[in-house]
């Protein structure tokens, strides 16, 4: 299929608008990726899915500016990928050999979902073959390893405590490649298209956090950028889901909101087009962005509270003290002289 | 683990049962110790021991007269500091919700921002009280452990949550863990030093207003 070359003004477009969203390129990035795309072939991309749920795949796919057609037709190759590809079974995997051998040391590995390493990995297989086997062979060549979704990410759903099948994060088995991560659950499209699309242009990863986050879409908070924010400052609080401050459009910090302490990029990008993200619909961010989300307490608890059962631990540190300190009375009344007898009057500090 | 999840987790809740117990501990000593009764026929127009005790704990909030310009600026000094501190622990949204996850109740918050100044005005009056002590020669004399540790973690605390506030120095979660974990320290420390008065000047006042009125000493 010969698809038409892109139009010089759609490039410029999606160039703006990429440049604009990842607010740490210069101004001048813009011209620059137009030049670079444009002068581009597409970008070989492997899609590897692990322990994963397909959501990474449902977020890329409701991708807009570009959308996931745009970014098929005009930026990249997705030579391999279970969900999308029309080839199944041993065609299928003998595209991603073809892929690799074709574009040795030049095409990107795209990993969702976590990798099982319990019981020699057997918990999630690909023709066959453990998920650590299909990585280490299809890494071996790549030039960089993006690492879409918090599974792939930080470990995710899976790693979650007691974590059955020992998922482990990309990070944790690749360690020689330029890997970048890209966590949420779902990660936002931009964030996924914008890094492939970096990629193309400048032939590197682009700037990341410490926990190699792109910095473009993951350096403030949602809790810097949040509409509710003003509300916050004001000291006004929804309280319930359905009570006047929820109707009002208050802050959500009182209901669990962990947007205080997660880095994404939900609340400028949003998604479905830039219509909504969670905080916009009512609901408080679970921070799904951030490594063990999942095993930090409630949803629903606030951020300055306890984790813990404090109510428990309060009554039976209480009793306890309780305890030792009626016996330290008691010790206290039995060595006491009796009541009378010439001595030192402790109630007043005075000889009696 | 992150350090978030620490101060959120096991640093709070040992902090918390150490101060539960300790407080308590503390206070059934104090309280379950035999009274001694004083037999002596009470002054003629003498306040009954309730009263006598309130009017004590009330009455020695301020200074008398002639102590007044002598202990000016501890009194003023004292209750900007303690005004800020109730502003701080008690107006902050997110305060009020850690008491609402130990005892159930809650209030109104007041606004972020007069927290954040009550904040810069008590963590100013406990400069002023550390200055004062140093350059003083009989506080300093007077001065021991207990209260420069009692000064610096009540400081820490206030200083660690206006930087979180105003997300001064790191991220915000790693000031939110620094400021929890501070806390924690405190309260920690809270039922064995000087802080407990807190809890105990109310037993203390109470009791030497008990005995004061009894003997018709005009406090």
């Amino acid at each position: 299929m010969s698809a038409p070359a892109p139009a010089r003004r759609d490039f410029l477009k999606y160039s703006a608008f990429l440049a604009s969203v990842m607010a740490t390129l210069p101004p001048e990035a813009a011209a620059r990726m137009v030049e670079a795309l444009a002068a581009s072939r597409r970008q070989s991309v492997i899609w590897l899915s692990f322990q994963e749920c397909t959501g990474c795949t449902e977020s890329l796919t409701r991708a807009h500016d570009p959308d996931l057609e745009d970014l098929l037709f005009d930026f990249i190759s997705l030579d391999y990928h279970h969900t999308l590809q029309a080839a199944s079974g041993e065609a299928a995997e003998t595209a991603r050999r073809q892929a690799i051998a074709q574009n040795r040391g030049k095409y990107v590995v795209v990993v969702d979902g976590s990798v099982p390493m319990a019981a020699g990995g057997v918990y999630s297989t690909v023709a066959g073959r453990t998920n650590a086997d299909v990585l280490a062979e299809t890494v071996q060549h790549a030039a960089a390893v993006i690492a879409v979704g918090t599974c792939a990410s930080y470990g995710g759903l899976p790693a979650a405590q007691p974590n059955p099948t020992g998922a482990v994060p990309v990070s944790a088995l690749i360690t020689d490649k330029p890997l970048i991560n890209i966590p949420g659950c779902p990660p936002i499209p931009h964030a996924i298209a914008g890094t492939l699309a970096y990629f193309l242009a400048f032939g590197r990863l682009p700037e990341v956090d410490a926990q190699s986050r792109p910095l473009a879409f993951f350096g403030e908070t949602i809790h810097d950028r949040c509409y509710r924010r003003p509300f916050y400052e004001r000291g006004l609080f929804a309280h319930g889901f359905d009570d006047e401050g929820a109707r009002q459009g208050w802050c959500l910090f009182e209901l669990g909101c962990k947007g205080p302490v997660t880095y994404n990029h939900c609340a400028t990008g949003k998604w479905n087009g830039g219509v909504s993200f969670p905080i916009q619909s009512g609901h408080g961010c679970l921070g799904c962005s951030e490594s063990g989300f999942w095993d930090r307490g409630s949803f629903y608890a606030p951020l300055s509270t306890a984790t813990a059962d404090i109510g428990a631990t309060v009554v039976g540190a209480a009793a306890a003290g309780a305890l030792i300190g009626a016996g330290a009375a008691l010790l206290s009344r039995r060595r006491r002289p009796a009541d009378g007898d010439a001595g030192a009057n402790p109630a007043d500090g005075t000889k009696g | 683990m992150s350090l978030l999840d620490f101060a959120r987790g096991p640093a709070l809740q040992a902090a918390i049962a150490v101060c539960a117990a300790g407080s308590v501990w503390r206070l059934a000593g104090i309280l379950l110790q035999p009274g001694r009764p004083d037999r002596s026929p009470a002054r003629a127009g003498a306040l009954p021991a309730p009263l006598g005790a309130l009017y004590s704990i009330v009455r020695r909030m301020w200074p008398r007269r002639n102590f007044v310009q002598a202990t000016l600026f501890t009194t003023v000094n004292s209750y900007v500091f303690h005004l800020g501190l109730a502003v701080v622990v008690f107006g902050l949204a997110a305060h009020i919700v850690f008491v609402r996850s130990l005892i159930g109740v809650e209030w109104a918050p007041l606004p972020s921002n007069l927290v954040y100044g009550a904040g810069v005005v008590t963590l100013a009056s406990l400069m002023a009280a550390l200055v004062r002590r140093l350059m003083d020669p009989v506080t300093r004399l007077l001065s021991r452990a207990d209260d420069y540790l009692s000064w610096t973690l009540t400081a820490v605390p206030v200083l660690t949550g206006l930087m979180a506030t105003s997300h001064l120095g790191a991220r915000y979660e790693t000031l939110l863990a620094i400021h929890l974990l501070s806390v924690a320290a405190l309260l920690i420390w809270f039922p064995f030093g000087k802080l407990m008065h807190a809890v105990l000047f109310a037993f203390s006042r109470g009791a030497t207003g008990v005995r004061f009125s009894h003997r018709g000493v005009r406090l």
